[in-house]
């Protein structure tokens, strides 16, 4: 039983179609790492599973929940499909802590003391248990990306949407965010990137998925994948970026 | 060209001066109230809301923003008993600038809001909040922010601009001003002591929005 199951997805923006039939097949504890060209269809595919894009035709299935159309339950949905950004997107007006435990008060109804504790256990596993009051403004790109994290982690969400979340970050501070991530792989959590960091893809990912004119080009094991990629075209992207 | 200026003649009309001082800062404080109310509403349901709600508050905010305040005062006044609806001065004056207020914070805080990164929201939305709740919380805590000095500036223009209503005889401090002179003929007495009042309260008025601004907004 697939945890996320995406079945010949077609979405356009007007007459420009971006995905072109995708299917893919997501297991409980999978870390897909999605790779391919700017603009071959990675963050839309991304934002189509939570909701965020709507699709025209095909279907995805995301924890048991249907996302299609008007008529689903977005807020069920997102409950379970979490999702961080290139742009970390920290609310500026509140403090790490409170960035955290907005979710979990305002959606969950849980208590303040409750949602501060969630916080206080999800910001020390990125790392930030010194940082619990600081104000974004007052945080580095990378602790910023990692009270992100944090924020998403509080909902305990099945699935973690990841969208280039490494980025916008100065080179050195990639690193910091990319060994949260790695903790989570090996803790169980389901993780689907968008990535150009090769060298995390093949050593943390447990399948790669190289999308290309807005299909699943190529799909496989990383290690093999990139070892020996079938297509031209991944032969071309890899000498590229690699 | 020697004038004695007389303020004691003012002395006995005390008490109709302080009357309409009082009437024209009730008049700001509510209207500056219900106003930004509207003017949140109004700006939510053009960024937030259904697309046909948003076409009526934007004919709503460009009728109000191209007519002259004083013929929308006349026309609530006026006009309005016409369809059966007949409103008392204070009423009128009052709903005037609810109406008036009303529209030119909705622009305001619209601005506002379309200030706020795509992303915030989207981040809100993709940790289950509803668009309401990521309104609420997300939002409109940071377009207020943005939007809290021009919204300042255009209290105290409303609140100047409140002196038209004593054209339908509401009791505010021009009204009194006008009383005042047609009784004893002091005008330059009068309306140099009322210029002054309004002087004083656009002062304050300017900074306790300040401080009020330095509260509500300590973190940043
Ligand atoms: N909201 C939108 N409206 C119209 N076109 C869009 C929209 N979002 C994306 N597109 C188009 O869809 C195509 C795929 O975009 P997408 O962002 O999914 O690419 P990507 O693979 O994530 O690229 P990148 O690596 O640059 O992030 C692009 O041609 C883009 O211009
Ligand atoms: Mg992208």
């Amino acid at each position: 039983m697939s945890l996320v199951s995406i079945r010949d997805v077609r979405k356009s923006f007007g007459p420009n179609e971006v995905l072109k039939g995708v299917s893919l097949d997501i297991a409980k504890g999978d870390v897909v790492a999605i790779i391919g060209r700017s603009g071959s269809g990675k963050s839309t595919l991304l934002r189509c599973i939570n909701g965020l894009e709507t699709y025209q035709s095909g279907s995805i299935v995301a924890d048991g929940i249907e996302v299609a159309g008007a008529n689903t339950n977005l807020r069920e949905l997102r409950r379970h499909v979490g999702m961080v950004f290139q742009q970390f997107n920290l609310f500026p007006h509140l403090t790490a802590a409170e960035n955290v435990m907005l979710a979990p008060t305002v959606v969950n109804k849980v208590s303040k003391a409750e949602a501060r504790a969630t916080a206080a256990e999800v910001l020390a596993k990125v790392g930030l248990s010194e940082k619990m009051d600081a104000y974004p403004s007052e945080l580095s790109g990378g602790q910023q990306q990692r009270v992100a994290i944090a924020r998403s982690l509080a909902m305990r969400p099945k699935v973690l949407l990841c969208d280039e979340i490494t980025s916008a970050l100065d080179p050195e501070l990639v690193n910091e965010v990319l060994r949260v991530v790695e903790q989570l792989a090996r803790e169980g959590m389901t993780l689907i990137l968008v990535t150009h960091e090769m060298r995390f893809a093949r050593d943390v990912g447990t399948k790669l998925v190289f999308m290309h004119h807005g299909k699943v080009h190529e799909e496989g094991v990383p290690k093999e994948v990139f070892a020996a990629p079938r297509t031209p075209e991944l032969q071309q992207f890899v000498g590229q970026v690699g | 060209m020697s004038y004695k200026l007389q303020f004691a003649e003012l002395l006995p009309y005390w008490n109709v001066l302080l009357y309409g001082l009082v009437f024209t800062i009730v008049l700001t404080i509510v209207s500056t109230v219900v106003g930004i109310a509207v003017g949140t509403a109004g700006a939510a349901a053009r960024t937030f809301g259904p697309g046909w709600l948003g076409r009526i508050v934007a004919v709503y905010v460009e009728l109000i923003r191209n007519t002259p305040f004083i013929v929308q005062l006349f026309f609530i006044f006026f006009g309005l008993p016409a369809l059966g609806l007949k409103l008392s001065e204070t009423i009128a004056a009052f709903l005037a600038m609810v109406i008036n207020l009303g529209a030119y914070s909705t622009e305001i805080i619209r601005a506002g809001i379309e200030a706020v990164p795509k992303g915030h929201i989207e981040a809100g939305l993709s940790l289950a909040m509803s668009k309401w709740e990521v309104l609420r919380h997300i939002v409109l805590n940071q377009a207020f922010r943005k939007i809290y000095p021009a919204l300042s500036s255009q209290i105290i223009i409303v609140m100047l601009g409140s002196a038209v209503v004593s054209q339908i005889s509401a009791e505010d401090l021009t009204y009194a001003a006008n009383y005042v002179a047609s009784r004893n003929f002091r005008n330059f007495e009068v309306y140099l002591l009322v210029a002054l009042g309004y002087l004083l309260l656009a002062m304050l008025t300017r900074s306790l929005l300040r401080a009020l601004g330095r509260v509500i907004f300590k973190a940043r």
